[in-house]
């Protein structure tokens, strides 16, 4: 419903489109540069499962979202498209939600209320606010699925290293990855890996205080890679 | 005693920020100076104070299953649950308009201060995760709700208040270019959230509590033979090892 609007006047994946998509991923990224959606971000990431499961969750309802607001972006009176916002995001939201509830039961127990707070993701907001009132939906649909990617590669890579750190797994699927016998010491029966060399897994790294150390890291590095991105003052 | 243990609980183990990262955002944007760090805080608390009772009565008598049952028997299998999103976010969006109005009326010097942070708290997801965390919580009354949710309006305070602070401080220290803002202030919120857990054994009502006794229950000689077998295989146990070294680095 979205492309046929716009189709007359420019590509539908023209590269000032396309730059929609790729710019939150790194540049422009929602976590990293915009700081915004910090909360789930952190709160999540002890896993990589969940990380996913969320980073999906906020795919979708920000680029639906995105185009639900774009094409009421006319009728929207100016004094309550706050609470317009806020109605079309919990919508979203629920209907996310129950999905999780119906086929994923234990993962949805586990992420709690965090998927109900994608709702005051400052993400969701912020690009309603700041693209979605402003522009087409085709453009506001490639806008949120460029900002709901760059929101989930950051989660997908903070899910990585704890849980890899953490409990030496990937996914819960109960594998040892550190201990990799291509890691060293590749003896059956005996302790592989890193573990040989003295390794053990860092549990304090599924706690909650790693997680923001770890993505201060994250930050830290991708600003010594891209020096524009430093800030002046502190 | 319940409840001072519930107050204090919800300020310091669960903290808000330290323990379940809510606020973020407005944590990071709003905490470069004190000042401003202290308004919105107390706003918060106010917020809290107002909206998690509001939607613990909502919780009671509409949205959870047989909640309906004071309108008559016959509405005894309504579930309506599904609606505690959208509900929730509409009461504190609308609770957040009518302070606003309220203190802009009668309390213009505190208007003027709280201003600008007022309609910044509707996306707040301390708001909405404090009413989120209360439904979970399974409150038995509402007084219990109103002291949960300004213990955890009291967490957040103080935790904006700390890390203000502290980034006007080290304004004047020689931080790497790239982490400078945002990065430093990350790594220091992860260093006060470390910090924060040693509150866990403050009471025995603790999460961990089970696994806390038997750690403590060993006598200090032989806990040292167990705990390398022991060591991060659970949460729990992390958390000990990490309170015992901050104990240790507290007595050098």
């Amino acid at each position: 419903m979205a492309d046929t609007k716009t189709k007359e006047k420019e590509p539908l994946f023209s590269k000032k489109n396309l730059g929609l998509v790729k710019d939150p991923l790194a540049d422009n990224n929602p976590i990293t540069v915009q700081v915004l959606g910090i909360c789930s971000a952190l709160a999540i990431t002890a896993e990589l499962k969940a990380s996913v499961i969320m980073a999906l969750s906020v795919i979708f309802v920000t680029a639906m979202g995105n185009v639900v607001i774009s094409l009421m972006r006319n009728i929207i009176p100016n004094s309550i498209r706050i609470i317009t916002q806020l109605v079309v995001a919990a919508t979203l939201v629920i209907l996310v939600d129950l999905t999780l509830k119906a086929f994923v039961p234990d993962l949805a127990k586990k992420l709690s209320v965090f998927i109900g707070l994608i709702i005051t993701n400052c993400i969701i907001m912020g690009r309603f606010e700041a693209f979605a009132l402003g522009n087409t939906p085709w453009k506001s649909f490639l806008d949120g699925i460029g900002n709901g990617l760059g929101y989930g590669v950051i989660l997908v890579i903070v899910g990585f290293f704890r849980e890899l750190l953490g409990s030496g797994d990937l996914f819960g699927l109960g594998k040892t990855y550190l201990g990799h016998p291509l890691l060293g010491n590749p003896i059956k029966g005996e302790l592989s890996g890193l573990y040989a060399l003295g390794y053990e897994n860092n549990g304090f790294m599924l706690l909650a205080p790693m997680a923001l150390i770890t993505l201060g890291l994250i930050i830290g590095f991708q600003r010594s890679r891209n020096k524009s991105l430093i800030e002046e003052t502190h | 005693m319940d409840l001072l243990q519930l107050f204090l609980k919800s300020i310091f183990i669960d903290n808000m920020v330290f323990a379940t990262f809510l606020g973020m955002c407005s944590y990071l944007a709003v905490s470069k100076k004190v000042s401003t760090a202290v308004g919105l805080g107390a706003a918060v608390i106010f917020v809290m104070l107002v909206t998690v009772p509001l939607n613990y009565l909502l919780d009671q008598y509409l949205l959870r299953p047989g909640a309906l049952v004071w309108l008559g028997d016959e509405y005894v299998d309504y579930d309506l649950s599904f609606l505690t999103f959208i509900l929730f976010i509409a009461t504190i969006a609308t609770m957040v308009q009518l302070v606003e109005m309220i203190v802009e009326k009668f309390a213009p010097a505190l208007y003027n201060s709280l201003g600008i942070f007022l309609p910044l708290i509707a996306v707040n997801c301390a708001i909405l995760g404090g009413s989120l965390f209360m439904q979970q919580k399974e409150f038995n009354n509402i007084t219990e709700a109103t002291v949960y949710g300004v213990g955890s309006g009291i967490g957040w305070f103080l935790a904006i208040l700390a890390i203000g602070a502290i980034r006007e401080k080290i304004r004047y220290s020689n931080v790497p270019p790239a982490f400078r803002g945002l990065g430093i202030t990350f790594i220091l919120t992860g260093l006060m959230a470390i910090g924060f857990m040693s509150f866990g054994g403050m009471l025995t009502g603790g999460d961990e509590a089970p696994k806390k006794e038997v750690v403590e229950a060993i006598p200090p000689t032989e806990m040292k033979e167990v705990t390398p077998v022991e060591e991060v295989k659970t949460d729990s146990t992390a958390v000990e090892t990490v309170k015992d070294s901050l104990t240790e680095i507290a007595q050098n």
